[in-house]
């Protein structure tokens, strides 16, 4: 017998962008809120960051993962957001989520409004194929973190990260501060896609080589990791012959980058964007299918949580009005945003005109370091607004907010965002 | 004269500090990044988090974080205060696990609620 259920909004997942969006919905007028989380416990990835430095955008301090967690889970309780542990989401149709678990079995759940807010899991060794032996000691850092933060057990002695993303510098640190000998941080790019204040704190401060333009070649261990040969790699990040050096380890974190956890999405007909490998978004967050909304790093990855909960807080609004008005059917002006030159993805991928009251933000990445340039926002080859940054990098999110009146001057269905770097504008 | 990356938020600007003229800061985004530039040179500091084991909770680690910064040379000590730590659920965020941490007036304080 199948368990029928009716609330007004349902968000998949309690980590903090299901939290933040919950809360924002019943903070609307949202009557009955459901968040469907699959661990044990609310929070999500914020219960194994342990460091600080969370908070400082939204809180104004700066507080650790658990802690920054424990707001929203007290304030989510303190709202009566209601939170199934332990359950599983098997199947979105439409608004209708089919989940279960072990103490209420197979439930079917209609919501007025449905939030995917999912998260992200870490690539993996097969998703880069590293070649050489396959022995034990080869961990994704945020499994490592899990074992080491949460588990209770420390994962090795000496230890090798590749991949500079922030995860795997706040491990490195880790890693020392537990007895581990980090012998080096190895990176693809000729550029850290971690946060400068972390090269500093994580792996300056205890004296951690890091090596820009270089990869893991080859691992090597009977039972356990022995092993790594690191090369140089080229500008075509192919790696160079005759550069091999030996580093003698146990243990290889990986650090190299997280995929948008969106089975349920795709399997519930919605449609992906290939390049943010999240849900195709409008400026409220949600998806081509109406009453379907996404956010936090389900969408794209963000660099701080503060980021993810002012867009999930967004998407649970948006949810909570969807699921009050009774006007469903209303057709819109939609301008689709283009990415121009330099510019990897945007998110909102579409933003209807009806729905901007004052003015939209768009959030997007830049394909390299640039010291210095402008974002400029482009109906066709004329320039509609631009902004001077100082400083750009892939591992800075940037954001602009274009006002309202400006979309009235599109002459099309199209708008770009594009970098134009300074060189490039003196020309 | 001595180049820094500001570590106070995410921004992470290049500060520059003169240590022949009184450690005068040049370069910094906020008056936050100035008291780190001089501090980092004169006495540098850091908040140090880790966990520490726990009965009858529902993992076997709580967080816990310093309630102030820590001096740079006495970071191994203070997280070697941490080794013997046994704690017993309940615990609350705030509790003091460890008081005054290396003499400074600094506890180890637990981060999540088990």
């Amino acid at each position: 017998m199948t368990l029928t259920l009716e609330y007004d909004i349902v968000v998949v997942g309690g980590g903090p962008a299901g939290l933040a969006a919950a809360c924002a919905a019943k903070e609307n007028g949202a009557k009955r809120v459901l968040i469907l989380e699959r661990d044990s416990e609310a929070g999500g990835i914020l219960n194994q960051c342990i460091h600080n430095g969370f908070g400082l955008h939204y809180f104004k301090e700066e507080l650790t993962g658990p802690e920054y967690a424990s707001r929203f889970i007290k304030k989510a309780h303190q709202l009566g957001v209601e939170i199934k542990l332990d359950t599983m989401v098997l199947s979105i149709e439409g608004k209708t989520i089919c989940a279960v678990n072990a103490t209420e079995g197979l439930m079917e759940i209609r919501a007025g409004a449905v939030v995917l807010a999912m998260g992200c899991r870490e690539r993996t060794r097969g998703a880069i194929a590293i070649p050489g032996d396959r022995p034990a000691g080869i961990f994704t850092a945020g499994t490592a973190q899990r074992y080491i933060n949460v588990e209770g057990w420390m994962v090795g002695k000496r230890v090798v990260i590749l991949g500079s993303g922030d995860i795997g510098l706040i491990m490195a640190r880790r890693m020392t501060l537990e007895g581990a000998k980090v012998l080096a941080c190895i990176e693809l790019c000729p550029y850290s896609n971690g946060l400068n204040r972390n090269i500093v704190q994580c792996l300056n401060d205890y004296n951690i080589p890091l090596f820009l333009s270089h990869t893991i070649t080859r691992i090597i261990g009977k039972h356990r990791v022995e092993q790594v040969i690191i090369s140089e790699v080229g500008t075509d990040k192919k790696p160079i012959p005759g550069t091999e050096i030996a580093i003698d380890c146990d243990t290889v974190l990986l650090s190299v980058g997280l995929i948008p956890e969106n089975e349920l999405t795709r399997a519930a007909g919605i449609p992906i964007d290939s390049r943010t490998n999240g849900a195709l978004v409008y400026e409220n967050m949600e998806t081509e299918v109406p009453g379907v909304f996404s956010c936090g790093n389900v969408v794209h990855v963000h660099d701080l949580v503060d980021f993810v909960t002012a867009e999930s807080q967004r998407a649970g609004k948006a949810a909570a009005e969807y699921a009050k008005s009774t006007e469903k059917v209303e057709s819109f002006r939609i301008l689709s945003i283009k990415n121009g030159r330099k510019v990897n993805y945007t998110v909102p991928q579409m933003i209807r005109r009806e729905k901007v009251d004052k003015t939209v933000d768009v959030f997007f990445r830049v394909n390299n370091v640039y010291s210095g340039g402008t974002i400029r926002v482009l109906d066709g080859i004329t320039e509609l607004c631009h902004f001077n940054r100082e400083h750009l990098a892939p591992g800075e999110m940037e954001k602009i907010t274009i006002p309202a009146v400006l979309l009235d001057k599109v002459s099309g269905d199209e708008l770009t965002v594009e970098l134009a770097v300074r060189e490039e504008m003196k020309q | 004269m001595t180049d820094l990356i500001c570590i106070v938020c995410p921004k992470g600007c290049h500060l520059q500090v003169d240590e022949e003229n009184e450690y005068r800061v040049t370069n910094f985004g906020c008056t936050r990044g100035e008291a780190y530039g001089k501090k980092e040179l004169t006495d540098p500091t850091r908040v140090l988090t880790s966990v520490v084991y726990i009965r009858g909770a529902a993992h076997p680690c709580c967080p816990v974080k310093t309630s102030g910064a820590v001096p740079k040379p006495q970071i191994r000590e203070a997280m070697a205060m941490l080794k013997s730590v046994r704690l017993d659920a309940p615990v609350r965020i705030g509790d003091v696990v460890v008081s005054d941490v290396c003499s400074k007036g600094i506890d180890w304080v637990v981060t999540k609620d088990m």
